[in-house]
């Protein structure tokens, strides 16, 4: 399978009043073609500052500075420099070869436009459509993502929209121009679970459709098994582990992606009464504050003196396709 | 069998709305939670449970129905006889970063419950009984000094979860305490509780969206759909033989370790509480409904003991999570 995205070597440093942040150290992967990569890990890991460095929606120096390679291939086979494309070649990637949905819908939406206007505002920016034309696309999208009546449903406001119908307005935004990949940053965490089950049920079933490629962000491994084809573990601003989901889910070599595999509630948990979820003790650490040596060792339970408080691991082959930032996961069972 | 310490009969909640229509947000709930138990109560959006939770705390007042609490019927009381009852029945908040002043210190923020319910007491007492439950969260007492943004968000709900705790209540309402955080938090907080429940003989209205979060947590659970209870049972009862279609949907929606699976998928949103279906609420999302299901509202049939349901299908045989939920299998 080709590859759609390269990254190598992300860096994203922040300067700020408090000095200098790195949110994003050293980050590679690929992203290959109809594949979901999921990119996993709690508030402050860097995930989210990942992707928006890559569709160049952090401002920029001086108090912003991204360093590092992303080549983005698209369809006609050019290879783009994501990093270092002149503005406006970015703004035609961003929403043409690269689609987007957020958490919140309500505050990537307009409020004062109606849904229809805002569909069909994308579509004109980056196709050759009449505005005729553009409104009857946006309309059958709104019906592709399943919102009913869409053609009452463009003329409304986003708040006239319930959440899981705000986000399938988003998705089908986001899917207009038929992007080569989408980037999904924690599309269902604000939504009930019965919704979130129909949302991840229709970006499945829209990437079977167009073999769109999707970089999937959240802090939720059960969503991750229900989405993911590999999985990137982030840790302070660094992959701590990265591997096929099924590798990960069963054969995880990080303590922290063991840890939170552990966390996450299970219907079957019911049986052992007044028993406890395996938390991860304690709280992701500052960043400007990070520990020295591994930055999770305050809160693994495997962790000794030395190496662990000592070097910063590096991130090693455990087998093909599965790499792993422990020094110690050689002797370790997580 | 002790008399329960909250008995709620027949309790509704009404708001008017434009048009001269009525919005039924809570619908007739009748429950009881026995001292030193934790009631779950788990639908989507729009079912009607925050509702219900602050018809409960008697923070807006019932349209109609009976809240017994301590044995007092305080459907009724005025604020001042309220503020007394209020002591004993507290509520914990969604949102950790919208709940908490950001302008006054932690020791400020559980200050406060004190000087209303135990003026008497002294400063130093006072900043004593602070450091104490700052500890009995988890957190350390020197966390008095400072201000919200310091903490992180598992932090701050164990703040918003000490300021509820800090006058000895029986009752806690945890609305959705752990939506808003981290699935690693996440797990923090529901421990939190569980340990808190356990050394406080505390009772807990544990009101939440997510099932499987309600079952790791709730010695029983109430299933709500658009302002009606449509099934109440014990923890186990409810997972091994769900008797409601609509929690057998809720059990299938959560994401599941084990990878893609067939899901009964719930088609929709929850219809609008101004306009609810005509018989049975949840017939225009039940893959089960018959043309009958139209014609009636189901009532709350005792099904087994313990174990009630308001289906008009009491033959279905539904799905339970515990047999189909294959144990993640090691490979090595």
């Amino acid at each position: 399978m080709t590859d759609v995205l390269m990254v190598e070597d992300l860096a994203v440093r922040f300067r700020g009043e408090s000095g200098v942040v790195d949110a994003v150290e050293g980050v590679s992967f690929r992203l290959r073609e109809g594949e979901t990569l999921a990119i996993v890990g709690e508030s402050s890991s860097g995930k989210s500052v990942t992707a928006l460095a890559l569709m160049r929606l952090l401002g920029g120096p001086p108090n912003c500075v991204v360093r590092g390679r992303a080549t983005f291939m698209r369809q006609d086979g050019e290879a783009l420099a994501l990093l270092s494309l002149p503005e406006t070649r970015m703004a035609s990637v961003r929403g043409r070869d690269v689609g987007m949905i957020f958490q919140e819908p309500m505050t990537s939406l307009n409020p004062v436009h109606r849904i229809g206007a805002q569909i069909v505002e994308g579509l004109l920016a980056h196709e050759r459509l009449s505005p005729r034309a553009a409104e009857k696309r946006a309309v059958a999208l709104l019906d592709h993502v399943g919102i009913p009546e869409p053609a009452l449903r463009a003329r409304a406001f986003p708040h006239q929209l319930s959440g899981g119908m705000r986000q399938r307005a988003m998705i089908a935004m986001a899917l207009a121009c038929r992007p080569r990949v989408l980037i999904a940053d924690e599309p269902t965490t604000a939504l009930d679970v019965t919704i979130q089950a129909q949302i991840l049920e229709l970006i499945r079933a829209l990437q079977h459709e167009t073999g769109m490629s999707v970089i999937f962000i959240t802090h939720n491994l059960g969503v991750v098994a229900e989405v993911a084809d590999r999985v990137l573990v982030m840790y302070a601003g660094q992959v701590v582990e990265d591997a096929p989901v099924d590798v990960l889910l069963h054969r995880p070599q990080m303590p922290y992606s063991a840890g939170l595999i552990g966390s996450v509630p299970r219907l079957d948990d019911v049986r052992r009464r007044g028993g406890r979820l395996a938390a991860i003790p304690g709280n992701v650490p500052d960043p400007n504050t990070r520990p020295a040596g591994c930055t999770f060792h305050p809160r693994c339970a495997h962790a000794r003196p030395d190496p662990c408080e000592t070097a910063r691991p590096a991130l090693e082959y455990v087998s093909d396709g599965h790499t792993v930032r422990c020094a110690r996961w050689r002797e370790i069972t997580v | 069998m002790n008399s329960p310490l909250l008995q709620v009969t027949d309790l509704a909640k009404h708001y008017p709305v434009a048009g001269g229509r009525t919005l039924r947000a809570v619908n007739g709930v009748s429950f009881t939670l026995r001292a030193g138990e934790v009631l779950g109560v788990v639908g989507e959006s729009g079912s009607g449970k925050t509702t219900l939770g602050r018809v409960v705390l008697r923070l807006t007042p019932p349209s109609a129905g009976e809240i017994v609490f301590r044995g007092q019927d305080v459907t009724h009381l005025s604020r001042r006889a309220l503020r007394k009852v209020r002591r004993h029945m507290q509520l914990v908040f969604q949102d950790p970063y919208a709940s908490l002043n950001p302008r006054m210190s932690v020791e400020q923020i559980l200050a406060i419950p004190l000087q209303v319910h135990e003026p008497s007491l002294g400063r130093a007492d006072r900043r004593s009984r602070i450091e104490e439950m700052l500890r009995t969260v988890g957190l350390f007492a020197e966390a008095a000094d400072r201000y919200p943004h310091e903490f992180s968000g598992g932090q701050r709900q164990r703040i918003g979860i000490a300021r509820a705790l800090i006058c000895r209540p029986e009752l806690l309402v945890a609305d959705e305490p752990v939506s808003a955080l981290d699935v690693s938090v996440q797990a923090q907080v529901v421990n939190l509780l569980l340990d808190l429940r356990e050394r406080l003989g505390l009772s807990i209205l544990f009101i939440a969206h997510d099932i499987a979060v309600v079952g790791m947590i709730s010695d029983r659970i109430a299933v709500m759909y658009l302002g009606r209870v449509v099934e109440i049972a014990d923890t186990l009862s409810l997972f091994n033989r769900p008797r409601h279609p609509y929690t057998e949907a809720l059990f299938s929606a959560v994401p599941d370790l084990g990878g893609r699976r067939d899901r009964i998928l719930l088609q929709g949103d929850v219809p609008s509480p101004v306009s609810p279906p005509s018989g049975c609420p949840f017939r225009t999302r039940c893959r089960y409904a018959e043309p009958d299901c139209a014609v009636e509202v189901p009532s709350l049939v005792e099904r087994s003991p313990g174990h009630l349901a308001a289906c008009h299908r009491p033959e279905l045989v539904l799905a339970s999570p515990l047999s189909d939920v294959a144990p993640l299998p090691r490979l090595r």
